[in-house]
């Protein structure tokens, strides 16, 4: 989590020297939900993603080098600098992006997990979106599809309150989302997404219960961004408190003092950490500035396959 | 050699890459069950089973992006969609993911995905069932638009699009279903080049799928008044080829293009401006365009009929071109 939170930090400093440029969507709050979640999946399980990704990335264990090279749009960064921020695409840990369409990484999910099921294979496919997402109708046909077919995928609902500035309350006439995904027959409850030891266990049990063939599950995660929805946005929506009051929830302190409490961590092992984790940043940032631009000549591949040799245009 | 219809040789297309690859099965609405809102599926339940012929629920976005899900994960799905005007509903996840995946990830996730969909008009089923919006899908790179005019098409464009690690649309016009003619073959088709279904030396009449049988309509009629035309079915609207619509100006030094499309912004104004760009010292006039009436289409025959392409119209627009 704190690997997470430095990463993101560091990353504002990058967009305000115009090294990171487009909409960067931070994470800063909600990386409990990330670090928790993946806990549960083995290298073989899919993941789909939102615009809000990095933590979903680094926690994947997508090289921090690639994702950030990403973020300046270098050749060397995880997609060539096709996609940026909103889009970090990885077969080796099968990260299905970085979908900045709400909830148009879910019919997706559906369709990985349905692979499996077709071609026998045990696996999860766990799918990231946000409140937001429950708003669109891609939400109600995927979660409709996924238990009628008694799918293996494992719906993450990372519910900060917000989506972009319209709160949740303004949106959905219905604010319980584990009430939506169980008018589905989908197995769901709420997880207290600030803290890493919930996300977790309920992300173990629902795995746990997906491979033993249970079908779809839908976990809650409920959690908060400290900071504004893009760099591009003002924050008018959000009472200063309601911030406040939730940073006293910050899952890294909870951790860290809970560490401490149960004598696993000592300061000296925290201070050692914190300084691994900037020798890291340190290296991906100068791996990253040292990257280079993907040659223009270049500028139509990937359009569609080079194997096909059919061309397009 | 065998007389067939338009639907029967797409079933053989269908049945034919259900049993060749293990990968292969066909989703959409009431493909199972019912077989097919065309019947086009009619009886692979029965052959293949509910898990690869997979009927699915009102949920075309979901359907489709599943289609694109699984195509990710190692399948190759063919997803019938009822009629273009229903893949609206599926538009956020053909051009924001089908078309954009392989380039968003900078090579590493293709989508070898085969949507097939029924487009046109001529049936009496207004503004919802009958619009040809086929050129929109052409407009979007990563695509690869097909247009089968002919039972060949029909039975031999699905297997090479399977082979295809890209997304590849298949669009079927419906007043085809029932028309037949002889199948000259079994095997697959090439998906990217045109083909000169008539040769001529006067005029160069440029058509694909519904269109195409108006074009040799109308050059009949041509041919009655001395005027040899040169008929073109496009087959592969996205990536056009351009080479065998200038080869044919280049010795006919005249052109019209025939599309069920609007005019406005269309299929047909691409195939004009390439002509224009590329041939134009090659024309004897002005290259000509038959399209749809700027209308939503309506249900009486006689408003149908007169907002469509006919013969007719092909043929005085050649002779407005005189020479």
């Amino acid at each position: 989590m704190l690997r997470i939170r430095r990463f993101e930090e560091r990353c504002v400093e990058l967009y305000s020297r115009t090294a990171i440029r487009g909409f960067l969507h931070l994470g800063i709050g909600e990386e409990a939900c990330a670090v928790g979640l993946m806990q549960a999946l083995t290298p073989a399980d899919a993941v789909v993603s939102t615009y809000r990704e990095h933590g979903h990335a680094l926690a994947r264990g997508i090289p921090m080098r690639a994702v950030l090279a990403e973020l300046e749009g270098k050749l060397e960064g995880t997609c060539r600098g096709r996609g940026g921020s909103m889009h970090i695409f990885d077969s080796a840990t099968r990260f299905y992006g970085g979908n900045a369409i709400v909830g148009g990484g879910l019919p997706l999910a559906v369709g990985l997990a349905l692979a499996d099921h077709l071609q026998g294979r045990q696996l999860v496919t766990a799918c990231f979106f946000g409140d937001g997402a429950v708003a669109e109708g891609e939400f109600h046909e995927s979660m409709n599809l996924a238990a009628l077919w008694h799918l293996p995928v494992l719906f993450c609902c990372e519910n900060n309150l917000y989506a972009m500035g319209t709160a949740l309350a303004r949106s959905e006439s219905e604010t319980d989302l584990t009430l939506k995904a169980s008018s589905y027959r989908v197995a769901s409850w709420p997880v207290d997404g600030m803290d890493v030891g919930a996300v977790e266990d309920a992300a173990m049990h629902a795995a746990e219960a997906i491979r033993g063939g249970a079908g779809p599950h839908f976990l809650e995660l409920r959690t908060y961004r400290f900071r504004a929805h893009s760099m591009y946005d003002p924050d008018r929506y959000r009472d200063k408190g309601e911030i406040e009051g939730w940073k006293h929830r910050d899952p890294i302190p909870l951790t860290a003092a809970r560490l401490s409490d149960q004598g696993l961590m000592s300061d000296e092992a925290l201070e050692r950490i914190e300084a691994d984790i900037e020798a890291e940043i340190d290296d991906a940032a100068a791996f990253a500035e040292a990257g280079t631009l993907e040659d223009l000549a270049d500028l139509e591949r990937f359009v569609v396959s080079e194997a096909a040799g059919m061309g397009d245009g | 050699m065998s007389t067939i219809t338009y639907r029967e040789a797409m079933r053989q297309a269908l049945r034919d890459a259900l049993t060749r690859d293990e990968r292969v099965f066909l989703i959409g609405e009431d493909v199972g069950r019912y077989g097919g809102c065309y019947a086009v599926s009619l009886g692979l339940l029965e052959e293949f089973g509910p898990e690869r012929i997979r009927d699915a629920p009102l949920s075309e976005s979901g359907f489709v992006g599943a289609g694109i899900g699984a195509a990710l994960g190692g399948l190759r799905p063919i997803v019938e969609i009822m009629t273009v005007n229903f893949s609206l509903l599926a538009l956020d996840q053909i051009v924001n993911n089908a078309a954009t995946l392989l380039y968003m990830s900078g090579g590493q996730f293709n989508v070898p995905l085969v949507i097939r969909m029924t487009t046109g008009a001529g049936r009496q089923l207004a503004a919802q069932h009958s619009h040809s919006l086929e050129g929109w899908y052409a407009h979007v790179p990563g695509l690869r638009i097909l247009a089968p005019a002919t039972v060949d098409d029909a039975r031999g464009m699905l297997w090479p699009s399977l082979e295809d690690p890209d997304p590849v649309l298949i669009f079927e016009h419906g007043g085809l279903y029932s028309s037949e003619g002889a199948l000259t073959g079994t095997d697959g088709v090439d998906i990217t080049s045109a083909a000169v279904r008539r040769p001529g030396n006067d005029v160069t009449i440029v058509s694909y799928g519904g269109t195409l049988r108006i074009a040799l309509s109308a050059a009949e009629q041509l041919r009655g008044a001395g005027v040899d035309a040169e008929v073109i079915d496009l087959r592969c609207l996205r990536p056009l080829d351009t080479a065998t619509i200038l080869a044919s100006v280049a010795h006919t030094h005249r052109a019209v293009v025939v599309d069920e499309g609007w005019r406005t912004g269309g299929l047909s104004a691409e195939v004009a401006a390439r002509i224009t760009e590329e041939a134009f010292y090659d024309l004897d006039a002005p290259v000509a365009r038959v399209c749809s009436a700027e209308v939503p289409m309506p249900y009486a025959k006689h408003l149908e009929d007169a907002a469509l392409p006919q013969p007719e119209r092909v043929v005085a627009a050649v002779r407005q071109m005189g020479g």
